[in-house]
């Protein structure tokens, strides 16, 4: 069994809207577990950056309860001072667009450097540049000496989204959080950049928690898969099992809606609706029935938890057992009304 | 850099010319002319047609400009009709007072502004922000030559703490420590008063700025480094946020000049702006004109100095 890195329980994200707390991320736990890449996928608004933001404390306006425990230290009770040793050098994270995340008015070795001297404010200036040019080049940023100078409006997408991986992994941290970090760029960079943390995943051996809407890049890179709908998890299981036998109808919808250049599907799968507003969110009873009415109510749990289906394979309520899609199998819904 | 700035500069001079001629057909567009208010029972009519025939006055304006141009390029401005000098002499002196004056207002005006501005925008919506954002509605809305004359009032005449006109105390040694002080004496009232009205856009402005660049993407990105509060402050978010007010600097100089010439005419301070509204009173074309082409200038220097010092601080406009 692989040694836990981070711990999260109950954790309770809110939102003041006019006078009332709304929940984004809503009672939820997660392990992650050393040298392991956690990937949590789920339709946009469904709390997946709402709880990246929560681990990394950069909520200013929210209320957390709840605890995250990072190598059994809680540091959602941690002070601020005390924390800003923990992230940027235990915790790292790689933001989803490059071209707004860097600071455009410092030089690019500068911002890296930063990270770097926040964590150790003895290292010399020149240590410091050879520091920063040797995580240049490992990110495969070429002709570092003289990138190091250069401003972010000076650097394409890609390479910008290099220097963002650079300064999240300057100290080495044990946990590397990464919210959508190839949303922002083109295809073609996406499998690079993709490839560069996987290969710096290998180097590091840290935790990875991976936030993405692309099914691909889960396929691509993940060891253990969280798929979060409107502030919970819905189904957890390894890649495999989830890709082979997705349970939770949400899962399901969600495989289902991704373009198959192999098959001659007819018409791509759409998921009816759109996921709620965080003040319009059905707290009681299954989060995901109102996207899938043909199912008969009945099949919902009244208070739906997460189960324990197979080793390590978890799904919320009990709807996936009479779960079809409306166009499959008529006589199986028959049998439920 | 260096080519930026040449090209920057060389552009001064069709804004320049530009100005030069706009302000030469207004002033020929006045009504009246020096000699104007001159009639009297003892003034022959013709004699004073003489008089303009031998000026060059009824020659048509492109002449007239001509050669007025022709002069302000040796650096010579003409005479003054009413004092009888050369307009280069006469204004030496109130340049030096003018830009004494508008150096003492800027330090003022960003004395008070840098500080208000940031705790504005960094405590927004708070007391504090209310406070600061209430004090800038006020000088928004008070006219600079009725708060002047208050301040004039209270400290000038109730109080006596500052004097109330001039720019010296008579009788002192230009060159002593006295003469200083006593120029300093002299500029802290005017200054002051127009640093408090004025300073309200910059105060806005940096405020809206520190509001904008908190939420910015960046930001969060220092967080995430470990950054403290105060750091993400100092180095992230008030260096972004002060880039614009650098560039807000060429225009406070414009609105200085306006408020020079409501200034030093309410504390009768020898300055350009009071030598501009007494030639227009007096007619006083070579005068005026000279001193309307200076300030003009002046304003056309602020943008210049705007954008290089700009084009130092941001990175991305500076032309390689």
């Amino acid at each position: 069994m692989s040694e836990k890195l981070l711990e999260i329980k109950n954790l309770k994200t809110s939102f003041r809207i006019k006078d009332d707390y709304h929940a984004a991320v809503d009672n939820l736990s997660l392990t992650v577990n050393k040298n392991e890449v956690l990937a949590i996928v789920g339709e946009s608004g469904c709390g997946k950056s709402a709880l990246a933001f929560s681990i990394m404390g950069l909520h200013t306006r929210a209320k957390i309860d709840g605890d995250i425990l990072f190598k059994d230290k809680n540091i959602a009770k941690m002070s601020s001072s005390e924390f800003n040793k923990v992230r940027g050098k235990d915790i790292g994270m790689i933001f989803q667009d490059p071209l707004t995340s860097l600071n455009p008015l410092m030089e690019v070795g500068e911002q890296i450097g930063e990270t770097l001297y926040l964590h150790n404010k003895n290292m010399s200036k020149t240590d410091r540049r050879e520091r920063v040019l040797d995580l240049l080049n490992k990110v495969g940023i070429p002709r570092a000496e003289h990138v190091i100078n250069q401003f972010p409006h000076e650097l394409s997408g890609g390479m910008r989204q290099r220097v963002m991986i650079a300064m999240a992994i300057a100290n080495k941290p044990e946990l590397l959080i990464a919210d959508e970090p190839t949303t922002a760029l083109d295809v073609t960079i996406q499998s690079q950049i993709l490839d560069l943390i996987n290969k710096l995943k290998d180097d590091m051996d840290s935790g990875i928690i991976l936030i993405t809407h692309d099914l691909g890049v889960v396929a691509e890179m993940a060891d253990r898969v969280a798929v979060m709908y409107a502030g919970e998890i819905v189904e957890i299981a390894d890649v495999k099992t989830l890709f082979e036998n997705p349970l939770h109808p949400y899962t399901r919808s969600l495989l289902n809606s991704v373009p198959n250049a192999n098959s001659e599907q007819e018409k791509l799968h759409v998921i009816q609706g759109i996921v709620p507003s965080l003040q319009n969110l059905p707290r009681e009873g299954c989060r995901f029935s109102t996207r899938i009415p043909w199912i008969d109510q009945a099949a919902h749990e009244e208070h739906p938890t997460l189960k324990e289906v197979a080793p390590g394979h978890h799904v919320r309520c009990t709807c996936y057992k009479h779960f079809s899609f409306p166009d499959e199998s008529k006589e199986e819904q028959h049998v439920l009304s | 850099m260096w080519k930026f700035t040449l090209r920057r500069t060389l552009i001064m001079i069709p804004q320049i010319i530009v100005l030069s001629l706009l302000i030469f057909v207004l002033a020929q567009l006045m009504p009246g002319d020096a000699l104007s208010g001159q009639i009297g029972p003892d003034v022959d009519p013709e004699r004073l047609d003489e008089i303009r025939e031998e000026m060059g006055w009824n020659d048509p304006w492109y002449e007239q400009y001509a050669s007025w141009m022709g002069g302000v390029v040796k650096g010579d401005l003409g005479d003054s009709f009413r004092f009888k000098m050369p307009v280069s002499e006469l204004i030496g002196q109130r340049m030096v007072n003018t830009f004494w004056l508008s150096v003492a207002t800027l330090i003022l005006t960003y004395l008070i502004a840098i500080p208000l501005g940031i705790a504005s925008g960094r405590y927004n919506d708070t007391w504090r922000d209310q406070l600061i954002t209430g004090y800038t509605y006020v000088g928004f809305a008070t006219p600079l030559f009725i708060f002047a004359l208050v301040m004039l009032w209270i400290f000038g005449f109730k109080l006596g703490w500052f004097p109330t006109s001039g720019s010296i105390t008579p009788g002192l040694e230009p060159g002593t420590f006295e003469y200083l002080m006593s120029k300093i004496y002299h500029l802290i009232l005017p200054a002051l008063s127009m640093a408090l009205i004025t300073t309200y856009s910059t105060i806005q402005y940096l405020r809206n700025e520190i509001v904008d660049t908190k939420h910015k993407d960046f930001i969060l990105t220092a967080r995430a480094k470990g950054a403290s509060e105060s750091r993400v402050y100092n180095r992230h978010i008030l260096r972004n946020s002060l880039l614009p007010i650098a560039a807000f600097f060429g225009f406070e100089i414009t609105g200085l000049i306006g408020g020079s010439i409501f200034i030093e005419n309410i504390f009768g301070y020898p300055g350009m702006g009071q030598l501009l509204v007494e030639s227009i009173t007096l007619r006083d074309y070579t005068v005026l004109t000279a001193t309307t082409l200076l300030f003009g200038v002046a304003s056309i220097l602020g943008a210049l100095l705007s954008d290089i010092i700009l084009s130092i601080v941001d990175p991305r406009i500076r032309i390689k």
